[in-house]
């Protein structure tokens, strides 16, 4: 470690595994020790790997239900408030009050779909603190292959059990090649 | 042939083994480069030809609707009774065949159909911009479009709202929808991969432009989670919603009380043709995109055989409805409704009923046959026979059910005009144009998405003991 290096806050310590097998018996290892605040980087999504980190299921689908939910009534009153209070029309001698609402189905059912589908694409956005144009990982060069066909697990330096050694000496332990501390860029 | 009868106790998986969705045992790194390399190489001539004939078609098509729009609806053939024409028609046509592509993305997404991950990209693709080509039509078709926010649901001047129980509001809703929500999917899917280019590229422009697209995508588990759920809700939300977007496009011809309209069968029948014909365009665009960039590893053989076979499925769902609608006509003793049926096949118009039967139902029976479904000639002889047929057969319902209903003496012929033809053939330029320039800027094939379906991206997985790296051939079973 360089005397420029010490001085500079520690974010983290990188590893990288060789496979999606050693990078889930890793997480496995990473989640059994305690760890709170670290990650796995992976070019896909490792099925069961939510599990090996002992996460929960996203709770985004229940977001994603409210936004249906507004979806919904936001079509239900741009139907019926015109129709029956604004200005009443009979037009195919439908009536005006709520049992017209068969034909009004299909646009409760696009709305929605519609609502829904915006706050599933924003909601995944927003609980991964994204869109962002940078972050201080990108500046380890070996990290650009995530996206190819490498697997990095990191332990954050913010995490309680975090040591600059003893972390480094587990994550070698465990099987993770190339560990290296990773230094807030200056 | 002792070896096919093997003893009941062997599982069926080791029998009849899946054949794997990427051949030769490719590496990640492989198919990154392969589908990667496909945007950073050096801009193929042939791409510069190809848009330039098919820019020239869609700068045609665009005069020809600013003729439209300065001169009125009077330079197309329709007239009266044949109020709706070929506007439609294509809006039909071209609104069905970005079906496929939601189909592949959302639905075979929640069937677990792995080989989608090959083509949904392109697929998805395909659907925005035959979306596209689809809501020209009803925006141009309207004759004053400076009245086309009639369709929005604002009060007109006269305070007066837009009636919510018409099915053309409702495919106005509807289609807005669907083009929207196949955004966001589309999109969705393609951030990780946009990630992969924003890693790869070497240009300060290529860096730039991918790295803001990307949105700062990196890969973490605690990423994925949110984003395969967001991912999971899209398809199953995407799955009811392409159902009813041709549903309610149906719903427009369905509701009215035309002869040949008028029929409770439209939705499903509507929704099938969609898919048919999707796929067959998914194809028509695909085959040659596989040819040209040596996609043959990962867009296999079995790919197209599945695709056939989804061809026929539909194909012949499409076919029983032909002749169900024909029964029923029959059976139904309304006697307007079996003149139409009986005008439809034997009347002035019986080459372009006869031309969708044979190119939608007879044609497509060749995928019995595996080696047909195996063969690129014929394959992309019956997707462009099925191309043909799916515009055949909107034609045949929506304008030949017009030129004869109730009256005889208001019945009367439709001849398209060259501004007809040539706002057809602009579209087409249009969807080409948009397409040629999504290969050569984004990558094609969800990168992210094949390599889950190679065996090392499962965490169990044990690499065989033998040597893996014999690559292995096509199972011929």
């Amino acid at each position: 470690m360089t005397a420029a290096a010490a001085r500079r806050k520690t974010l983290g310590v990188i590893a990288e595994f060789p496979s999606a097998t050693t990078l889930y018996q890793a997480a496995e290892q990473v989640r059994d020790k305690g760890y709170r605040f670290w990650d796995v980087h992976s070019p896909f999504p490792i099925h069961g790997m939510n599990k090996a980190m002992g996460l929960r299921k996203s709770p985004l689908g229940y977001i994603i239900f409210c936004g249906g939910l507004i979806g919904f009534l936001t079509a239900a009153s741009l139907e019926f408030i015109p129709s029956s209070f604004l200005y009443p029309l009979v037009v195919h001698g439908k009536p005006v009050n709520f049992f017209t609402v068969p034909a009004f189905f299909p646009i409760m059912f696009e709305l929605t779909v519609l609502f829904s589908a915006f706050t599933a694409f924003f909601g995944v956005f927003v609980m991964n603190r994204l869109p962002r144009l940078h972050h201080p990982i990108f500046d380890y060069e070996a990290f650009r292959r995530v996206t190819d066909d490498a697997f990095f697990l990191i332990i954050e330096a913010s995490d309680p059990r975090f040591s600059d050694t003893v972390t480094r000496e587990f994550l070698e332990e465990i099987g993770g090649k190339d560990v290296t501390l990773l230094y807030e860029h200056d | 042939m002792a070896e096919t009868h093997a003893p009941a106790t062997v599982p069926f998986e080791e029998r009849m083994p899946r054949p794997p969705m990427v051949l030769n045992n490719r590496s990640m790194s492989w198919i990154t480069n392969l589908i990667a390399g496909i945007p950073e190489q050096k801009t193929p001539l042939w791409w510069y030809i190809t848009i330039a004939i098919t820019g020239s078609f869609a700068g045609f098509g665009v005069l020809c609707i600013l003729y439209l729009l300065f001169t009125g609806v009077g330079v197309w053939g329709n007239n009266i009774p044949v109020g709706w024409a070929w506007d439609i028609t294509n809006f039909v046509f071209w609104i069905g065949i970005g079906h496929a592509g939601t189909l592949i993305s959302a639905i075979l997404y929640l069937c677990r159909q792995k080989w989608r991950t090959s083509i949904n990209r392109a697929s998805e693709a395909m659907t925005l911009f035959a979306v596209i080509c689809a809501a020209i039509y009803p925006g141009i078709h309207v004759g004053r479009v400076w009245m086309v926010w009639f369709m929005a649901p604002v009060p007109n001047p006269n305070w007066i709202w837009p009636n919510f129980r018409s099915p053309l509001l409702w495919d106005v809703f509807a289609v807005s929808t669907y083009f929207t929500v196949s955004v966001l999917f589309w999109f969705l899917g393609l951030v990780p991969d946009l990630a992969t280019m924003r890693d790869r590229a070497r240009s300060k422009v290529g860096k730039f432009c991918y790295g803001l697209l990307a949105l700062g995508w990196r890969g973490g588990n605690r990423q994925w989670r949110h984003y395969e759920m967001a991912y999971l809700i899209l398809a199953g939300l995407s799955t009811p919603l392409v159902l009813s977007v041709h549903s309610t496009v149906s719903f427009d011809f369905a509701t009215s009380l035309i002869p040949g309209w008028h029929t409770t069968i439209f939705p499903p029948y509507f929704v099938a043709g969609a898919i048919f014909g999707g796929f067959a365009m998914v194809l028509t665009l695909m085959l040659p995109a596989r040819s040209i960039y040596k996609l043959h590893d990962v867009f296999t053989w079995n790919h197209i055989d599945v695709m056939c076979k989804i061809i026929l499925l539909t194909g012949s769902i499409v076919g029983y409805a032909y002749t169900m609608e024909f029964f029923v006509a029959f059976y139904g003793a309304n006697p307007f409704e079996r003149f139409a049926f009986i005008n439809r096949y034997f009347g002035p118009y019986w080459w372009a009923a006869w031309s969708m039967f044979t190119c939608n139902v007879i044609i497509p029976q060749l995928f019995w046959v595996r080696a047909f479904r195996r063969n690129l000639l014929t394959v992309f002889f019956v997707c462009m026979c099925v191309n043909a047929g799916m515009w055949y057969e909107r034609f045949v319902i929506i304008a030949v059910s017009l030129t004869r209903d109730f009256l005889p003496s208001s019945w009367g012929m439709y001849y398209p005009t060259w501004v007809d033809v040539m706002t057809f053939a602009g579209t087409f330029g249009i969807f080409t144009t948009f397409f040629l320039i999504f290969i050569r800027f984004f990558p094609m094939i969800a990168m992210s998405e094949v390599k889950t379906v190679l065996p090392e991206a499962d965490p169990h997985y044990h690499p065989p003991a033998t040597s893996g790296t014999e690559p292995i051939k096509e199972a011929h079973v």
